[in-house]
C-alpha cells in the first residue's frame, strides 16, 4: 500500500501541489489524470522522492525516507517521461542495468523475457541510440520491468511508477504497454501511472485520480471520475461521456469551450 | 517522450572483452620491454641477469629507465582512466581533464608550489614535504572540477556547450594566474617550469615515483567502484537514483579520483593531453561503453600508449628528446576532430 499525506511541492517559488493525500493499492493500476499543468507529474515526482517538499510517504508500512537508494530500487522502479542515453549501450545492456538494480544476483533469462514482453526481441543487441523514439520508450519500459520482474517478493509487493508510458506510441503499442502494466498489477504489483489519454485510462485503470490546479479534484473507480461535470470542470471545456455499449465508458470532446 | 536523435556515429561490431583485455596486457608487457631496452647506452634489460654490470650500467637500468617506465605506466593509466571517469560523469565523450581546464587548474596548483613553495610557512612545508607539488596540483584540479560540474550541470543534465565554454574560461583563468607566477619566478624556477610545462617524463626518478605513485594507484583502485554508478548515470542522475545508485557519492568519488589522478600526473609530468580522450573513445568502439570493462581496459591501453609515445620521443630526435606532450597532441588532436565530425550532425550545442 502506497500512502502519502499532505504532499506539497513548489517549482520556481510557485506552489504547484497543495496538501495532496494519495493512496494506491498493490494489484491495482492507479492512474493520475488531469489537464496540462495540473500537477500530475509533480505528484508522481513527489511520490518517487525525485522532488523534495513537505508531506510524508510510506510504501507498505515503511517510510520512504528510511530506505537507502539501493533498498528503494528493490521495491520500486520508475519510468520518467524522457530518458536520454549518454553512450552507445545496446538494448540488452540498458535492460540489464534495470535487472541488476532490482536483484542481488543476476538471474538468467529475465533481461530477454523483459525485452520479449515489449516486443523488441529482434533488436536486443542493437544500439539503443539507433532505435526510434517509440522503440526507446518501450526499451525503457523493459528496463523498469526487469528491475521489478517479480511483482511480489516474499515480504512486500513491488511497484512501478510510470509517467505517460504511452505518450509517443501508436495505438497498437499503447495497448501492448497497458497490457504489460495490467499483467504486473494482476501478479500483485502496484502501478501508479500518469496518463494523458482518458479513454485508454478508463479502459485499463482500477482507480483514477483527477488533478486540477495542484489539488485532487476527484478520485475513485473510472465510472465515478469519468463524468461530464467533473471532467468538464477540470479540463475547462465541454466534455460528454458515453456509456454505450453497456459497461463501456468513453469520452467524446465537444467543440464548444466553456466561457 | 523526447526521442533521442539518430546518431550516425561509427558503429563497428564489438570485440570480445577478454580477448581485448588480454591483448592489451600483452601489448603493455611488450612495450615495457621495448621501453627498457631503448636508450643511448644500448644496454638491454636482461643483461642485468646474464652478466655483471658496472655501477653506471646498473644506474642506467635501475635508476633512470625503470622509474621512468613505472611513472609512464602509472601516468598513462591515470590519464586514460581520468578521461573515462570524467566522460562518464558528464555523460559526454568529449570531456577530458586536460581539455576542460582541470589540467590547467592542477597546473596552477603545481606552479604555486614550485614558485611560492620556498616562501610558504614552515609548517606547510614540513607537513607536505616531497608531496607538496602533487598536493597543490590535486587541490587545483579538484577545485576546477568542482566549479566545472556546478556550472555545467543543471538538474542532473549537463550541457556540452556550457561545459566546454566553462572549461575554456577556467583554463584561461588558471593560465593567467600561472602567467603571473611565471613572471614572478626566478631563473632556476623558470627552467623547471618550462620543461615541466611541455609535458615530459624526462625528469623521472624514484623520488617522483614515490611522490606520485600512492595517489595514482589510489585513484586507479577507486575507479572500479564507480563503474556501476557511472553506467547508470549515462541515463541521467534521476534514473541512476531510481536504479539504486547513491548519485551524490558517485559524483563526489569521481570528482575526487579525477582531481587526484590529474593533479599527481600534472605534478610529475606536466601537461600531457588527449590520452584521456583517445583511449576511452577507441575502447568504447571496440568493447562498448560498460565502465566495468572500459575502466580496466583504459588503464592498460593508456599505460601502453604513454610509454609507447615516451619511447618514440626518446628515439625520434636522439640523442635529444621530444616532449611527450607534443607527440600526444599530434596523435590526439586528429582523433578529437574525428569524434567531433562523427557527432557533428546530431550534437546539440
Amino acid at each position: 500500500m502506497l500512502l502519502a499525506a499532505d504532499l506539497g511541492a513548489s517549482l520556481g517559488g510557485r506552489d504547484v501541489l497543495h496538501g495532496v493525500d494519495f493512496e494506491a493499492r498493490p494489484g491495482h493500476i492507479t492512474a493520475i489524470v488531469g489537464p496540462n499543468g495540473s500537477g500530475k507529474t509533480t505528484l508522481l515526482r513527489r511520490l518517487t522522492r525525485d522532488l523534495p517538499g513537505p508531506g510524508s510517504i510510506s510504501l507498505d508500512g515503511v517510510r520512504l525516507a528510511d530506505l537507502t537508494p539501493r533498498q528503494l530500487a528493490l521495491r520500486r522502479a520508475v519510468l520518467p517521461q524522457a530518458t536520454a542515453v549518454g553512450f552507445p549501450f545496446t538494448l540488452r545492456e540498458i535492460v540489464r542495468m534495470g535487472h541488476e538494480a532490482g536483484h542481488a544476483a543476476h538471474l538468467p533469462g529475465i533481461v530477454e523475457a523483459a525485452v520479449e514482453e515489449v516486443g523488441l526481441s529482434p533488436k536486443i543487441d542493437g544500439f539503443f541510440q539507433d532505435m526510434s523514439g517509440g522503440e526507446q520508450a518501450r526499451g525503457h519500459l523493459a528496463r523498469v520491468r526487469a528491475q521489478v520482474w517479480q511483482a511480489r517478493r516474499a515480504e512486500y509487493p513491488c511497484w512501478l511508477f510510470v509517467d505517460e508510458p504511452v505518450a509517443s506510441l501508436d495505438i497498437g503499442h499503447q495497448l501492448q504497454v497497458m497490457a504489460v502494466l495490467r499483467r504486473f498489477a494482476d501478479a500483485g504489483g502496484g502501478v501508479v501511472a500518469v496518463m494523458h489519454d482518458l479513454n485508454l485510462t478508463a479502459m485499463h485503470a482500477d482507480r483514477m485520480v483527477l488533478m486540477a490546479e495542484g489539488r485532487i479534484a476527484a478520485a475513485g473507480r473510472p465510472a465515478e471520475v469519468m463524468t461530464g461535470p467533473l471532467l468538464s470542470g477540470a479540463y475547462r471545456c465541454q466534455l460528454c461521456v458515453n456509456t454505450a455499449p453497456p459497461g463501456g465508458i468513453w469520452l467524446l470532446p465537444q467543440a464548444a469551450r466553456l466561457g | 517522450m523526447t526521442a533521442i536523435p539518430f546518431t550516425p556515429a561509427i558503429r563497428a561490431p564489438r570485440l570480445a572483452v577478454p580477448a581485448v583485455t588480454t591483448g592489451l596486457a600483452l601489448l603493455l608487457a611488450a612495450m615495457a620491454c621495448l621501453s627498457l631496452s631503448i636508450g643511448a647506452s644500448g644496454l638491454l634489460p636482461w643483461e642485468l641477469f646474464t652478466r655483471e654490470l658496472n655501477p653506471a650500467e646498473r644506474a642506467i637500468l635501475l635508476d633512470i629507465r625503470l622509474p621512468r617506465l613505472i611513472l609512464g605506466m602509472l601516468v598513462g593509466a591515470a590519464l586514460a582512466v581520468s578521461g573515462a571517469l570524467m566522460q562518464g560523469l558528464f555523460r559526454n565523450p568529449l570531456a577530458d581533464p586536460g581539455l576542460v581546464g582541470v589540467g590547467a587548474g592542477a597546473g596552477l596548483g603545481a606552479v604555486i608550489a614550485i614558485v611560492l613553495g620556498g616562501v610558504m610557512p614552515a609548517a606547510v612545508q614540513a607537513v607536505t614535504g616531497m608531496y607538496m607539488v602533487s598536493l597543490f596540483a590535486f587541490f587545483g584540479g579538484w577545485a576546477t572540477t568542482l566549479i566545472l560540474y556546478r556550472v555545467a550541470s543543471l538538474r542532473g543534465h549537463t550541457s556540452i556547450a556550457t561545459m566546454l565554454l566553462a572549461g575554456i574560461v577556467l583554463g584561461a583563468l588558471a593560465g593567467a594566474a600561472t602567467g603571473v607566477l611565471i613572471y614572478l619566478a626566478d631563473d632556476n624556477q623558470l627552467r623547471d617550469l618550462t620543461f615541466w610545462g611541455l609535458g615530459s617524463l624526462a625528469g623521472a626518478n624514484w623520488v617522483k615515483v614515490w611522490a606520485a605513485a600512492p595517489v595514482l594507484i589510489a585513484g586507479l583502485a577507486a575507479a572500479p567502484f564507480l563503474a556501476r554508478g557511472l553506467n547508470a548515470m549515462a541515463l541521467g542522475e534521476a534514473v541512476a537514483r531510481h536504479l539504486g545508485v547513491p548519485v551524490e557519492a558517485v559524483k563526489r568519488g569521481a570528482i575526487l579520483a579525477v582531481a587526484a589522478m590529474t593533479g599527481a600526473s600534472v605534478a610529475v609530468s606536466g601537461g600531457i593531453g588527449f590520452v584521456g580522450i583517445v583511449v576511452p573513445h577507441i575502447l568504447r568502439l571496440a568493447i562498448g561503453p560498460d565502465h566495468r570493462t572500459l575502466l580496466p581496459a583504459a588503464a592498460l591501453f593508456g599505460a601502453t600508449l604513454l610509454i609507447g609515445a615516451d619511447t618514440f620521443s626518446r628515439v625520434v630526435v636522439a640523442p635529444a628528446e621530444l616532449p611527450i606532450g607534443i607527440i600526444m597532441a599530434l596523435i590526439g588532436a586528429p582523433v578529437f576532430l574525428w569524434i567531433l565530425l562523427a557527432r557533428r550532425a546530431t550534437m546539440e550545442i
